[in-house]
């Protein structure tokens, strides 16, 4: 299993814990007021960084829906599964940290014309369809070539939605928003990194904690039915 | 304080909740699991009475 | 050559299913009338040119979805889809096939469709033919494969628009975009990227949809 060579679970979310927190501290006490922004700003350290989150995590379950149809890994599935899983939750908090923003920045609780937060919803809406044709298969090599197949889809469907949206936007209003233009550097890059690594940090021991359930329950249930 | 730092609160706040939440559906999930290796285990009674004099022993 | 032949065949046959059958694509036409019908009612005065391509593609979209949801289910009820997993051929070849008995009907419903809306709303622009083209392609190949993921399911059709809709967002912004600019090159060579590059995911993977 490879077991021993990973990293163990506690210390993996005491990690988590330490760089959430130096994160959140860098966020609020050293990073320094935007110049267009101000002090609203600072949403977007873990906006952002929860966004590129939410995509590894889908990238992560497309890949491993890869392995699955491709190499045959018998774990994979529950991997591609566990992966989607912590997307969309992820994908959550990329919706309601934008929405915020948008109400700040924009005085709307919804903009259509934010790429970002459109390109989530539509991606929301086509992970909560893998969610439902996972759950309406019963467990078995079907559904996991099927999860694997629509997991696949995915990862085509994010760049042609990308472009998708940005096209659209050319059709009413051809302005493109610039937000974080030349002033990207020191302490804002830094504050950025560092939430980026507590959040990939976050989800992946989420993940772990995840997966570690879900294959105890796969294994219970395959004891019951031994005992059955 | 002002709106936008009630904002920013407000978002970071969301974010925590969620996750919080998260966890403590992992949390029930996992004792429902636990829960159920209990009833397993109650179900292999044999092993159990056999061994359970011999750990004792062991221990004291 | 005998991939074209497999191909040929396995779309004859449903070609010929419908045309003694006769139920999908009366009901895709009535379907598509109705629509209009309720859209004039819906859009209440004289809606703009904008809001009307609008509607005309929300409507071809969930005609080719009552279409869509069609193919695989007669395959299922009468347990014939076990049978072609089993026949001989290469297995895409059954979801070209079903694409194209798709698209047949699809566009039989569009030509009378777009002069109905014509007759209706507004009149229907070269680029709007070129981009109902383009878009039935993908609508086809995409929603068959769907389709047939759909109906391994337990909810059945139930799940094809859950499934599809995502994925054809990319489509309605090809082709709304395509209808209502001055230079539709652009949208219309997003469609034609859209359409195969998902024809090529479609056609690789489709085996593992059918397959066991």
């Amino acid at each position: 299993m490879g077991r021993t060579s990973r990293i163990p679970l506690p210390l993996l979310a005491a990690i988590s814990l330490v760089l959430v927190t130096t994160a959140l501290a860098f966020v609020f006490f050293v990073a320094p007021d935007d110049a267009n922004q101000g002090f609203s700003q600072r949403i977007f350290y873990f906006h952002v960084s929860i966004a590129i989150t939410a995509y590894a995590c889908f990238a992560g379950g497309a890949w491993n829906a890869l392995l699955h149809l491709w190499k045959r890994d018998p774990n994979a599935d529950l991997r591609s599964y566990v992966c989607v899983h912590q997307g969309l939750i992820f994908g959550t908090l990329v919706l309601l940290t934008g929405s915020i923003w948008a109400k700040i920045s924009w005085g709307h609780w919804w903009l259509w014309s934010e790429d970002q937060l459109v390109l989530f919803l539509v991606l929301y809406l086509f992970y909560c369809a893998y969610f439902m044709l996972r759950f309406s298969v019963d467990p078995g090599p079907q559904r996991a070539n099927l999860s694997a197949v629509y997991a696949l889809f995915g990862v085509v469907l994010i760049p042609v939605s990308f472009a998708a949206i940005r096209l659209a936007k050319n059709l009413i209003h051809p302005v493109v928003f610039t937000l974080h233009g030349p002033n990207f550097g020191g302490w804002i890059l830094v504050t950025y990194c560092i939430a980026q690594t507590a959040l990939l940090a976050l989800a992946y021991t989420l993940y772990r904690l995840e997966l570690g359930g879900k294959r105890l329950d796969v294994r219970l249930r395959r004891l019951r039915e031994v005992l059955a | 304080m002002t709106t936008s730092e009630k904002y920013v609160t407000a978002a970071y706040c969301v974010v925590f909740a969620i996750v919080l939440v998260y966890v403590l559906i992992m949390a029930l999930k996992l004792q429902r699991l636990e829960r159920e290796v209990d009833e397993i285990a109650g179900r292999v009674p044999d092993e159990d009475a056999e061994e359970a004099p011999r750990e004792t022993a062991q221990v004291g | 050559m005998s991939y074209v032949r497999d191909v040929g065949a396995l779309a004859r046959k449903d070609l010929l299913l419908e045309l003694r059958a006769r139920d999908t694509l009366p009901a895709m036409l009535l379907f598509v009338a109705a629509v209009f019908v309720v859209f004039h009612f819906a859009l209440p005065g004289t809606p703009s040119r904008l809001e009307t391509t609008g509607l005309l593609w929300v409507a071809i979209l969930f005609t080719a979805l009552l279409g869509l949801g069609r193919a695989f289910v007669p395959e299922r009820e009468q347990r014939t889809l076990d049978g072609l997993v089993l026949a001989p051929c290469d297995r895409s070849a059954i979801w070209l096939a079903k694409s194209l008995a798709t698209l047949a009907f699809l566009a039989a419903a569009e030509v009378v469709a777009l002069p109905l809306y014509a007759l209706f709303f507004h009149s229907v622009a070269g680029a709007t033919v070129l981009a109902v083209v383009l878009a039935d392609l993908g609508i086809c190949g995409v929603g068959t494969f769907l389709g047939a993921m759909a109906v391994a399911t337990r909810a059945r059709d139930l799940l094809l628009p859950l499934l599809f809709l995502p994925l054809a967002v990319p489509i309605v912004v090809g082709a709304v975009g395509a209808s209502v600019v001055a230079s539709p090159g652009r949208y219309l060579g997003f469609l034609g990227l859209y359409d195969l590059l998902f024809a090529v995911v479609c056609w690789a993977s489709f085996e593992y949809v059918v397959a066991e």
